[in-house]
This record gives C-alpha cells, sequence and structure tokens, in this order.
C-alpha cells in the first residue's frame, strides 16, 4: 500500500439481503457469503479505525446524511424480501468522525448533515454490509447516504471531503460501497435455484466492468459511469455514482490491487464482491475527458445565460 | 350480503413536514407550525370524513417501493416509531395501526387473478412507512379505522410510465372487485405530492414560511393544470395527460397511486373537491377528493 494513503483498502458489496438471510438458498449466494467472510477476515487482520460505507440504498435528498448516532439499534426489514426474514442489528458509529466529516463536506461546498436519532431506517444495503463485514463491532464504523439529484461533481466532492476527514483524524479506513452493478431485477418471485443475470447484455457489462476492477483501474471505472448507467441501469436516480465516490475517496488513478472475489446473481441483479487495494503499477489507456473537481458550487445555471 | 362500494377517494399527500408542524403527542420532534393551507384543507377533509360511514380506509403509498409485484400489509396491528429517512429531524412518529386483514387477503386474491405479481407483508417487524402514516393521521387523527397499505411497485422505472399506468389501472380495477365482494364501505386514499423537484437545502427553521415556494413556474402551470381538471371531472383526461404530465414535473405520480384509484372509482366524471394546495420545500401538494354521493359532494375551495 502507498505509504500516504488513509485508505487500506476499498470493498464493493452488493445490496441484497440473500448473503444474510439465506445463504443456503442458491450455490451463489454463498458464495457471495463466502467472499463477505473473507473480507470480514481481512478488516480483521487490518489495523483499520474505522469502516467507511456509501449505500446506494440509502437515498438522501436534503444533502448528504451521514450517520453519527453511535450506538444504532433497531431490526430492520427489507421492503421486497420481507418474507427471508428480520435484520436485527446493533452497530457502533465512529459519530466523531461522522461530524469531521460533515465539517468537512461543508468546507468543500456541500450541503451536509449527520443524523442521530433513536430508530432511523438504516438501509438494506448498509446493514447487510455492515453485519457480515464486521458482524461483533471490532472496529467503528460510518455510513454516508447517495443524494438522489447529486450528479458527478457533487459525488466527487463528497468522496474527497471523505478523505480529508480520514486525514485530518489521521484515520486508516477500509472503504465499502454497497451498490450492484447492473441492477435490472426479476419483477416476479423465483425459487431462488433458478436465480441467474437479468438479461445477458448486464452479464456482458458486469463482465467487462469486473475485468477493470480486476485489473485496479479504478479511475478509468470512474470516467465510464455515465456509459455504464445508460447501459446496464434501471434510471431510478440520475447517475451511476459508486464508482465517482470510491475513486474521489481512494485516489483518482488506477493504481491498484483488484480482486473479484465473488460475482454472482441477485434476483437477476449483479451482485459482486471486489476488494482494490492501493499499490504503486498503473494500468490503463482511457482518455481522462472528465474534468476533475474540488468544491462543489452548485448546479450550474443555463437559463439565463447567453445571448437571446 | 350488500354490495361492498368506495364511499370516497382521497388525494392526500404526506410531506412529514405536516405532521410535524401540527405537534401531536405521537411525533417526537416539535415545531411552531407551517403550510396552515395543507393543514387547514386536512382538517376539513378529516371533519367530511367523520360524517361518512366507513369500515376502512385503503392506502397506496409511494414510500413502500417493491420491485417485485404489488404487497399488501398482512398482519392485524403494527406498532413501533417510524423515522423519516430523509426528514428524520421532522418526523420519528410512534403508531400503533390496526389493518384489515380480511380486506387485505381478498384485494390481494383478486390482484393475482388479474395476472398481477403480488405479495402479503407478514413479518411483524415490518415498519409500515412514513407515507401512509402521515396521510392517515391528517386524514383520521383519531386512528379508529383499520387500514390497508398497498406497495407501489416502480414500473416506471423498470419500463415507463404508460407500463405503471397500465398496471396501476388493472390493480384498482381488481381491487374494486374485492371491496364489493366484502361488502365493506371503503375509503381510498392515493398518498401523494403533484409536481416533486424538491430544494436540497432545508432552512434553519424547517418551518420558516418564509423561505417557501415551489421550485419553479413550470411545476406550478403544470400542477394548476392538473387541479383544474380535477375541478372539471376530466379524470380521464388526467389519465392520459399523466405520462407527460410525471415527465415534465417529476411528480409523485410515478408511483401510480392516482391511477389506481381513478381506475377504482370509475374513473369519475364529476368535480373533485379541491381543500387546498401549497408547496413544501419546493414540491407542489393537493389535497382533494372524489365523492360519489350527490348529496354530499360539494363546492369547497
Ligand atoms: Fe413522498
Amino acid at each position: 500500500m502507498s505509504e500516504d494513503s488513509p485508505i487500506l483498502f476499498g470493498l464493493y458489496v452488493p445490496p441484497h439481503p440473500q448473503p444474510l438471510l439465506s445463504p443456503d438458498a442458491n450455490k451463489g449466494y454463498s458464495n457471495l457469503r463466502s467472499a463477505f467472510e473473507t473480507c470480514r477476515k481481512r478488516i480483521e487482520e487490518s489495523d483499520a479505525d474505522l469502516i467507511l460505507v456509501y449505500s446506494t440504498t440509502w437515498p438522501s435528498v436534503v444533502g448528504h446524511q451521514i450517520q453519527a448516532l453511535k450506538e444504532s439499534i433497531w431490526t430492520h426489514v427489507d421492503d421486497d424480501f420481507h418474507y427471508l426474514g428480520s435484520m436485527p442489528y446493533n452497530f457502533s458509529i465512529d459519530d466523531e468522525f461522522a461530524h469531521e466529516y460533515c465539517a468537512a463536506a461543508e468546507k468543500r461546498g456541500l450541503h451536509a448533515r449527520t443524523v442521530e436519532y433513536e430508530g432511523f431506517p438504516i438501509d438494506t444495503g448498509s446493514v447487510v454490509a455492515l453485519s457480515l463485514l464486521n458482524p461483533d463491532n471490532r472496529i467503528p464504523a460510518c455510513i454516508v447516504s447517495s443524494n438522489m439529484y447529486s450528479n458527478r461533481s457533487e459525488t466527487i466532492v463528497l468522496g474527497k471531503s471523505a478523505r480529508d476527514a480520514l486525514i485530518t483524524q489521521g484515520k486508516k479506513a477500509v472503504i465499502v460501497v454497497v451498490s450492484s452493478l447492473s441492477n435490472r431485477m426479476f419483477t416476479e418471485h423465483i425459487d431462488p435455484v433458478d436465480d441467474r443475470i437479468h438479461s445477458p447484455k448486464d452479464n456482458e457489462w458486469n463482465e467487462k466492468i469486473l475485468q477493470f476492477f480486476a485489473d485496479g483501474r479504478l479511475e478509468d471505472l470512474s470516467q465510464l459511469s455515465r456509459e455504464i448507467h445508460g447501459q446496464i441501469r434501471v434510471q431510478k436516480v440520475v447517475a451511476y455514482k459508486p464508482a465517482w465516490w470510491l475513486a474521489a475517496t481512494m485516489g483518482q488513478h488506477n493504481n491498484y490491487e483488484g480482486e473479484v472475489l465473488a460475482y454472482e446473481a441477485l434476483h437477476g441483479s449483479g451482485g459482486a464482491v471486489i476488494q482494490l487495494t492501493p499499490s504503486t503499477g498503473s494500468f490503463g489507456d482511457k482518455e481522462f475527458d472528465e474534468d476533475d473537481v474540488e468544491y462543489y458550487q452548485g448546479d450550474r445555471n443555463v437559463l439565463n445565460k447567453g445571448d437571446f | 350480503m350488500k354490495k361492498g362500494e368506495i364511499v370516497l377517494g382521497c388525494l392526500a399527500p404526506h410531506p412529514p413536514h405536516l405532521v410535524y408542524a401540527e405537534n401531536p403527542p405521537q411525533n417526537e420532534a416539535f415545531s411552531e407550525g407551517g403550510w396552515e393551507t395543507l393543514r387547514w384543507g386536512y382538517a376539513k377533509l378529516a371533519r367530511k370524513l367523520k360524517t361518512i360511514d366507513y369500515d376502512a380506509i385503503v392506502i397506496f403509498t409511494p414510500h413502500w417501493q417493491t420491485y417485485i409485484g404489488t404487497h399488501f400489509l398482512g398482519l392485524p396491528g403494527f406498532k413501533s416509531k417510524s423515522v423519516d429517512p430523509v426528514f428524520p429531524n421532522l418526523f420519528r412518529y410512534n403508531y400503533d395501526l390496526k389493518v384489515d386483514v380480511e380486506l387485505a387477503e381478498a384485494m390481494h386474491e383478486e390482484t393475482a387473478k388479474a395476472g398481477i405479481i403480488t405479495k402479503m407483508m407478514r413479518n411483524p417487524d415490518f415498519r409500515v412507512d412514513y407515507g401512509t402514516i402521515t396521510s392517515c393521521h391528517l386524514l383520521n387523527p383519531d386512528w379508529d379505522k383499520p387500514i390497508v397499505t398497498i406497495s407501489s411497485n416502480r414500473n416506471s422505472h423498470y419500463y415507463s410510465n404508460e407500463v405503471m399506468i397500465e398496471q396501476a389501472k388493472a390493480l384498482g380495477e381488481a381491487c374494486m372487485k374485492a371491496i364489493e365482494k366484502s361488502g365493506k364501505k371503503v375509503v381510498l386514499v392515493s398518498s401523494h405530492s403533484l409536481s416533486h423537484r424538491h430544494f436540497v437545502t432545508e432552512a434553519p427553521l424547517p418551518e420558516d414560511m418564509s423561505r417557501e415556494h415551489i421550485y419553479n413556474h413550470s411545476q406550478y402551470v403544470w400542477d394548476m393544470k392538473i387541479i383544474e381538471m380535477f375541478r372539471e371531472g376530466k379524470m380521464q383526461e388526467v389519465v392520459d395527460i399523466m405520462p407527460e404530465y410525471t415527465e415534465q414535473t417529476i411528480a409523485e405520480t410515478e408511483a401510480g397511486g392516482l391511477i389506481w384509484m381513478m381506475a377504482a372509482m370509475g374513473v369519475p366524471s364529476y368535480p373533485a373537491e379541491i381543500y387546498g394546495y401549497q408547496s413544501v420545500i419546493g414540491t407542489g401538494n393537493c389535497i382533494a377528493c372524489w365523492d360519489p354521493n350527490t348529496n354530499t359532494r360539494e363546492l369547497v375551495l
């Protein structure tokens, strides 16, 4: 790992509850479960001070929300997969980091706030990830939302703010992005043994993305985000943002050791467990035409500019 | 057994701000008020509901989002705390509600017969969404009637607004059949805003009404157009224009609630009663109802 990075390694994990609640219903689910367990061990063996989660299943509207309730305890039930069972959780949150992250985001022009409320509904993706990656709360965690209107510049700046906060507090972190690859699920109930990726097109794109991850080409993926959004993402939000946040937080380059620990279908969507570790070798030849951004200055207002 | 019927259909927006502004004992947050146009409108509609004889409220909510079919609440009671994931500073509401499971199961059965993917939700730990709670609290603060919540299947995300409309229509018709067979008198609630672009920042005091206004004028003009059609009883035209309206105003109608309710009510051609329109954090919200009874239908606003 490079000397000055506050990030020990990054993980990309799927949000659906099957690996937590029904790992034996399908070989693929149990493969994902084993991959989560490998990552859990690696986190335990690392000297991480913090696990920071960016979850695509926690949408926010008013800026960016950061979980700061020191003891976050509740029993969560998924909106679709409620029949698979309940997910009781008891997470230790690093509230000091949460406040630092919020301040760092504000310094970079973002509207951000911490949430510290008993019973706050932590989303399925975060609950699954933290339950499997950090079951005994060995390491404190923090979770940040994904604003439903935010696009690239805002997400990049949100990632950079996370890095700022880690550096300010001198903390080493494992960062976790919770997101599917292709996110189209089957729209009917299926027998889990019949689970597969929804379409060959989704599968091909997932395989391509996994190749990039395996080669450690994170910035290349970040640059490809808009294309990925158009090709294999159900248009629930304005953009596919996880690679933007991950790259901005870990460092916007291709110097990573990539490892795909599992790739399986989760009710049709693409679920992968991937590890990226900062390294020294570089790979990738994409032309970087997306501009870098340091501060968020709001959406550009183009309606009242120019000659009429 | 006498045939069941829909005795009223309500468009009931659910910004949690409205419950926050009321300061009911169930909500932990405290406010200095705000959004009176909507709250007073709700109070008037709640008084009308008190004069109507009905057995249950059936509510369609955008905040129980399902991608695998349409789900129905399927246990007799739910008691917990609902914390709004988007506005937790405003809404932390302790609820204790009753469900008409018999009616939910009947609707589930008819829905399945109509070829729609559907599921009963029987996990006792499930938290009822804040859309259901907000609309039901404002329509019936006494909570003295059982409810049935129907999840919103997100067909518009997976396919298009047109597909969503077709499915919402089929769901509405199936629910109507179940209601008729049940012999019950039912109030339908379609819980959502109209135009739905939010501001992404919040005033330090959220109820500071000097800061509240519609997100942009285009949203307002579209909302007024739709409300004018409500007033004129042109609900078939509303259904027809819905894909365009939803796209232009990012309307919360995208979940299908209004179409579901109109289809269940046979697409009314009589005027709606309008109880108020106001923006909440930039979104457009209208309270309205469709009263099939010509003796009690009135011109409210
Ligand atoms: Fe809503």
